[in-house]
């Protein structure tokens, strides 16, 4: 997440608030306030200023400013912030964009939200930046989800829909920070961290394609992209020195969704193709892989709602992989295995809603559990108290590093 | 004496020969009555475009307010597209819901959440599912099969000084309720009030068409409210700036308008 600090645009956002109207037909302003925090309940505790039991404290309005006339639109979600954990404030362009529409196209120019592919929680086409760091300490769903830098093309035909979004600067995904988590670090004994960011070049920039169509009942789609992992490879340059760094990728996958078994089923699949290091030799760099998912969800009662999905990664040049791994350093599994269960109740005229969603894998033998209650008080107050619970064999795989951040968190946001 | 004795006996037969053909020809009626009840209902005009308010209130007078638009087109063979865009509370506020409603099979049902820009398929089987927290079901707001329930004409009746035909519906495999009565105006067709009875034949949900309105020549009830007997609770729901016949095109229906809402429809 990249957060804006200079003054100058603390004063510019307001001001842009205040003009755009003027020439708009429509104009409608939300936003909410809200503080969440989340405590670690292991009991232990990270050195350095954010690494206490309290991990997440801050207290955020956000604005939501949507002005239209005639075929184009604007829109602005920004977050003023107060991070109490490192004792900061600050903003965070959280949207930005303008919207064009001319017959069977669409244009968004801006920083956009972008989400694709049909899994919960669980992406393989969706190729845009996350906050996973958000997301494991309590912050609510939305802030998964980074905004990208991005023109995004649609047009529409009778046969297919096309959407075509151009990257030019790149955005990596937030991971957890060793400042606040407990996390997993194979090169510990090394203090010093570089991160290669990529440089915004036109040579650098990221592209994707989906196409969908609606076939037989079937809401299905087919993606391509071209562009960098998100997260990134770590490479030691010295024995002082390690160097972050995000390698190249093209990703090609297809999904499909609909009515089944009276539910909804979902399928999807891609292929990960690691450009620079397509023979798998690199330790570095993340191996190519196969990526698939098998998703159904139903209510088998009121307003109650289920999902399982089924997902598994398939490492293609294994024995090359294993070859070059220094000795020492956990070896990710051929075929990893992910599955995940969500529970959703709603209760007293859906004021009332317990969730459940939980990560669980066979193969790394490590889960996630996030038990949630949410209540509305009013149309307008809501809070939810709910919990990130983890764990695992070892302390290096996705979740098991996460062992010792289990943590409660609560939310309340009032929106208007 | 003799001639009105024969008149009787006469008029006698009549009478049993009706009543032993009734009971085939009630159910067949009172088929065609919900049939044509829903058709004034729920298909009334090529499409429908209004501006809903439903009010929930609770049993101590809370309220909370759930303002949408909602379009409808129909299409062949009973089929039925809706769109519904959410103008408040605010955390629902900019999401859009859609449903391809298709006889006899389960509905299509897209929800598009902004927050997050997805739009995702969401199940649709259990037509018990209360529609955004209210009192009423999904298929209280958009229909259900007709031949889901066996229907039974029970009695004439009068509601307000409208006449109505009392229907009794029986789900042929588990719903919600167990029975419902419905009282259908014999003009309009239009339900004027429903009760709807659980497995321990208990009276619980009451549907009330409030206000009735010509609009274009369609005869619409513009304010309804479904009274949970047992917990208290109540939804009133006002349909305001109801138009017919607007021009949907079927285009309207699709990903590209759940993602970004056609201002000019969902005002």
């Amino acid at each position: 997440m990249t957060a804006i600090r200079t003054p100058l645009h603390w004063a510019f956002a307001p001001l842009l608030a205040w003009c755009v109207p003027v020439a708009a037909e429509e104009v409608s302003l939300h936003g909410f306030v809200q503080g969440n925090y989340a405590a670690r309940i292991t009991g232990q505790e990270l050195p350095g200023p954010e690494g206490g039991d309290m991990f997440l404290g801050e207290e955020r309005l956000q604005i939501k400013l949507a002005t239209s006339s005639q075929g184009s639109a604007f829109f602005l979600k920004t977050d003023v912030f107060r991070d109490a954990v490192a004792r900061v404030s600050d903003l965070d362009v959280r949207e930005a964009y303008i919207d064009s529409s001319s017959g069977a196209v669409d244009l968004r120019l801006g920083r956009q939200i972008i989400t694709w592919g049909v899994g919960d929680l669980l992406f393989l086409n969706d190729v845009f930046p996350k906050d996973y760091e958000a997301f494991f300490s309590g912050r609510p769903l939305e802030y998964l989800k980074i905004g990208s830098d991005a023109a995004k093309v649609d047009v529409f035909t009778d046969v297919v829909s096309v959407e075509l979004v151009v990257v030019p600067f790149f955005q990596s995904d937030q991971l957890p920070s060793s400042r606040r988590f407990f996390v997993f670090d194979p090169f510990p004994g090394v203090s010093s961290r570089v991160t290669e960011e990529r440089r915004a070049e036109l040579g650098n920039t990221e592209m994707a394609l989906r196409l969908s169509r609606n076939f037989v009942g079937f809401d299905t789609a087919v993606y391509a992209s071209r562009g960098f992992f998100t997260t990134p490879g770590m490479r030691p340059d010295s024995p002082t020195q390690v160097t972050l760094f995000f390698p190249r990728l093209a990703t090609y996958g297809a999904s499909g969704q609909g009515n089944a078994l009276g539910g909804v089923m979902a399928l999807e699949a891609a292929y990960y193709d690691s450009m620079d290091d397509r023979p798998g030799r690199d330790p570095a760099i993340p191996n190519s892989t196969a990526r698939y998912l098998v998703g159904y969800q139903r209510q088998p009662w009121s307003d109650l709602t289920a999902g399982i999905q089924y997902y598994g990664e398939y490492v293609f040049d294994y024995g090359p992989y294993r070859d070059t791994l220094p000795p020492g350093f956990p070896a990710q599994d051929r075929l990893r295995q992910l599955l995940t269960v969500r529970l959703t109740q709603f209760l007293r005229y859906q004021t009332l809603r317990l969730s459940f969603f939980a990560f669980y894998s066979p193969t790394d033998e490590d889960y996630d559990l996030i038990p949630e209650v949410r209540y509305s008080v009013t149309d307008a107050l809501w809070g939810a108290i709910g919990a990130n619970l983890f764990g695992g064999k070892t302390e290096t795989t996705a979740f098991g590093q996460l062992n010792r951040n289990d943590n409660v968190y609560v939310v309340a946001r009032y929106e208007f | 004496m003799k001639t009105w004795g024969g008149r009787c006996g006469a008029a006698l037969v009549v009478l049993l020969v009706t009543a032993m053909q009734a009971a085939p020809a009630a159910a067949a009626d009172a088929t065609e009555t919900v049939k044509k009840s829903q058709s004034a209902f729920f298909e009334a005009g090529r499409d429908f475009q209004a501006r809903v308010k439903m009010t929930l209130i609770t049993r101590e007078g809370q309220q909370r307010l759930r303002d949408l638009t909602m379009l409808r087109k129909n299409g062949e063979a009973g089929e039925q597209k809706y769109f519904m865009y959410f103008h408040s509370p605010a955390d629902v506020a900019g999401m859009t819901f859609m449903v391809y409603k298709v006889p006899n099979r389960d509905d299509d049902r897209w929800l598009f959440i902004p927050a997050i820009n997805l739009v995702n398929r969401i199940a649709a089987r259990d037509s018990r599912s209360s529609f955004v927290g209210s009192d009423f079901t999904y298929e209280d707001v958009s229909g259900r099969d007709l031949s889901a329930d066996a229907h039974m004409l029970v009695k004439e009746d009068q509601i307000d000084g409208r006449k109505a035909y009392v229907v009794e519906s029986t789900p042929r495999s588990a719903a919600e309720y167990a029975r419902k009565l419905a009282w259908i105006d014999q003009t309009t067709f239009l339900p004027i009030k429903e009760e709807y009875y659980d497995v321990q034949d208990a009276l619980y949900k009451v549907f009330t068409a409030d206000e009735i309105k010509d609009v274009h020549g369609f005869p619409t009830v513009v304010k309804r409210t479904m009274v949970n007997v047992k917990t208290g609770h109540k939804t009133e729901v006002v349909f305001e700036r109801v138009q017919y016949e607007v021009g949907l095109g079927d285009d309207l229906f699709s990903e590209r308008y759940l993602r970004r809402p056609p201002e000019r429809w969902i005002k």
